[in-house]
């Protein structure tokens, strides 16, 4: 029964490229007439799933249900499925006409019916008095109409966008938002979307996928995601926000930079390194630091239209970005504000570096296909163990020679006062790190672990 | 500049020269019409050319036959994993066509067969079909498989797709194949003099025994007619492939 209630079934989807796993146990449900986006940064596999649907990708495992059967093995041409593409892939032998009647002179349709449907599609997507035309001399915003055209009269039950914009200038790009928001309704089609751009997500969704290195990190409505990231990377990714390394005391009470704050989230334990997610809009900001629960110092005050954005120092050496209707100079002393409500408290993915191995000898451990110097233990060679580091110890080096071990820079995070690296070694092992120093996404660095602030620990001791 | 120069003193002049030629007598240098009458009225000239067409044509055909489905073979990624393949197929087109032709012959005598119009046309295949491949497949190669894809996605099947817009979309290279081959076997001579024992007479032959034997004009008067055939078979394929010409094969 429940399978009725979904027109698309994801279940434990995984594909691999040259052993790159590119999508990794997927596991999403699409309700019939939804507008689904699927939301990441290009490389996280969204247009890979997009393909799978369309079906000119096989899964290596896993399956999609579509209405309840399994379509993973049925070609493409036979899918009630209909794609616009992203760079439109309109046939240019054939005029706008016989561009959007291609799928229904496939079926045999009666030519009588084929010009009626014709006609309509044009009309929905505003191109009526085009038929005639030669492709290539439309813009490329008509072109993109087109297309459309061409999937939707084919009636599909669901139809793919892949990043059918992202060819527009930003003006068009905004118009056809509203104009693929109101086809949705207009046509009660299932859609799903493909983009990397968060705020298309927010704006058109009714559900967002947010994806990450092949793996889904959220789904959830647009407030959802925006209110409630689940981790750091949602956080960071969706719209502009403050993430701090924080302690959940106990439920209801947290601290971070500096300060204990009530908050409403429970369940977490006491006392546990958590990641708190505060959006720029939620911190009240005012000029007497009477009721303030922290004080600071405006170091710049940008105009952005609407509201004014700054970035404020904390007393305890916290940055933390703001924004507001108001202006407040820079160099003056503000007080500061955070409800409850406002603080998104998640649970940190990782806390500690830890990688399995095996000594090389009593002082030497071998991780990540490295010899490593470390304190002595008193293990014999070839005991298997368990190393962990904290991120804030590690050491990065700009000469990759420098390092034990090397890597490229993934990804990187700002908490207020440091930043949180994510290194990826040539084998893809990620190593994270904490760090002052200014680091840029794709910087290839070395690697080395201080020999006494590695933790080894035999690996048949449980934690 | 020098491309300028060259142009004119190694084609617009020898151009200009067959142009006077085809329209002077050959005793008196006067302006006349009796060189083209000539052809016409001489049957045995004009049988020689319009046979020279019918082989010129057989020939075309049987290339893009053969041709296109190598081509499309060589551009189809999942069925060649090679470059090698390709190049053994452009490799003849860098060894000197007699050579070509004549150990063609000496195959043929050795298998016994003998050298007649068949073995002119299989020389003829040998010869031009690498101009075939070569701009069918250039074409193949850079077309985006998108379309591909966005067909299969509007239902249809792999047959279709290739009727309804692989062949479609590889015209232009089809077109300059085409040309490439119908326009040079028109011409030939050293190939059929050499397959066929000089058995079998091209248009090419006849121009050429023309002028080597003193006959300028009359021979001219024939280069001319191939020129104006070879001229409206390129307007013709011109007009037909004009929209696909930024994007076009070879020519």
């Amino acid at each position: 029964m429940e399978n009725q209630e979904y027109i698309i079934s994801i279940q434990n989807l995984s594909k691999s490229f040259d052993g790159k796993k590119v999508l990794d146990d997927i596991n999403i449900k699409v309700r019939s007439g939804e507008f689904v986006t699927l939301l990441g940064p290009s490389g996280c596999g969204k247009t890979t799933l997009l393909r799978m649907l369309a079906g000119f990708l096989a899964p290596d495992e896993g399956t999609i249900l579509m209405d309840g059967k399994d379509i993973s093995d049925t070609p493409p041409n036979h899918r009630p499925v209909n794609t616009v593409f992203q760079h439109y892939a309109l046939f240019p032998h054939l005029d706008v006409y016989d561009n959007v009647a291609f799928g229904l002179k496939l079926k045999g349709v009666p030519e009588k019916e084929i010009d009626e449907r014709v006609r309509k599609v044009l009309k929905i997507v505003s191109m009526t008095d085009y038929e005639d035309r030669d492709v290539e001399s439309l813009s490329g915003g008509q072109q993109q109409r087109v297309s459309i055209a061409r999937a939707i009269i084919n009636r599909p039950k669901v139809l793919l966008l892949d990043e059918p914009l992202s060819a527009l200038d930003l003006k068009m790009r905004k118009d056809m938002q509203i104009e693929l928001k109101e086809m949705h309704k207009q046509l009660g089609i299932t859609f799903i979307y493909v983009t990397h751009d968060q705020e298309e997500a927010l704006t058109l969704s009714d559900t967002i996928v947010v994806m990450n290195e092949g793996k889904v990190q959220q789904i959830g409505t647009p407030a959802d995601i925006y209110n409630e990231p689940v981790n750091s990377f949602v956080a960071d990714f969706i719209g502009d926000s403050n993430i701090f390394n924080g302690i959940m005391l106990e439920d209801r009470k947290v601290s971070f930079i500096g300060h204990e704050f009530e908050c409403v989230d429970e369940g977490f334990g006491e006392n546990v390194p958590v990641d708190v997610v505060i959006r720029p809009e939620d911190v009240y900001i005012m000029n007497q630091d009477t009721g303030a629960q922290f004080t600071g110092k405006v170091t710049s005050c940008t105009f952005k239209g609407v509201h004014y954005e700054m970035f404020v120092n904390t007393d305890d050496g916290f940055e933390i970005q703001i924004q507001d209707y108001n202006a407040f100079e820079v160099g003056s002393t503000v007080g500061m504000i955070i409800r409850p409500n406002d603080i998104q408290v998640m649970k940190k993915d990782h806390v500690i570096n830890r990688f399995e191995g095996q000594m090389t000898d009593s002082s030497h451990v071998n991780i990540l296909g490295e010899d490593f110097e470390c304190p002595e233990t008193g293990f014999e060679a070839g005991t298997r163990v368990v190393a962990e580091i904290p991120f804030d110890k590690v050491d990065l080096t700009d000469e990759q020679s420098d390092g034990t071990l090397y890597g490229e820079v993934h990804a990187l995070l700002y908490k207020g006062n440091h930043y949180h690296l994510t290194v990826r070694t040539e084998d893809g092992d990620d190593i994270f790190v904490d760090t002052n120093d200014v680091w840029d996404k794709g910087d290839l660095v070395g690697v080395n672990f201080p020999a006494q602030d590695l933790i080894i620990r035999k690996k048949d001791e449980n934690v | 500049m020098p491309y300028f120069i060259f142009l004119v003193v190694f084609v617009a002049l020898p151009l200009l020269m067959v142009l006077i030629y085809a329209f002077q007598d050959q005793s008196s240098g006067k302006f006349t019409f009796d060189n083209f009458a000539k052809f016409f009225q001489r049957g045995e000239d004009l049988r020689t050319f319009l046979y020279s067409i019918e082989v010129a044509l057989i020939n075309t055909i049987i290339c893009l036959l053969l041709g296109y489905p190598a081509a499309w073979i060589m551009a189809n990624s999942k069925l060649n994993k090679s470059s090698i393949t390709i190049m053994l197929f452009i490799l003849p087109m860098w060894i000197n066509m007699l050579i070509r032709t004549l150990a063609t012959v000496a195959l043929f005598d050795f298998a016994k067969v003998p050298l007649a119009q068949g073995a002119l046309i299989f020389g003829m295949v040998y010869n031009f079909l690498p101009f075939m491949i070569y701009p069918i497949y250039n074409q193949l190669n850079k077309m985006d498989k998108a379309y591909a894809e966005a067909a299969t996605d509007l239902g249809a099947s792999p047959t279709q797709v290739f009727t309804k817009v692989t062949i479609p979309l590889s015209m232009p290279g089809v077109w300059s194949g085409v040309l490439m081959v119908f326009m040079p076997t028109i011409s030939t001579f050293a190939i059929a003099e050499l397959l066929t024992l000089n058995k079998v007479k091209l248009f090419g032959t006849t121009i050429q025994e023309n002028i080597n034997n003193g006959m300028w004009n009359y021979g001219s008067a024939l280069a001319l007619i191939m020129l104006v055939i070879i001229g409206i078979s390129v307007l013709l394929s011109n007009d037909d492939s004009k929209r696909d010409d930024e994007k076009g094969g070879m020519i």
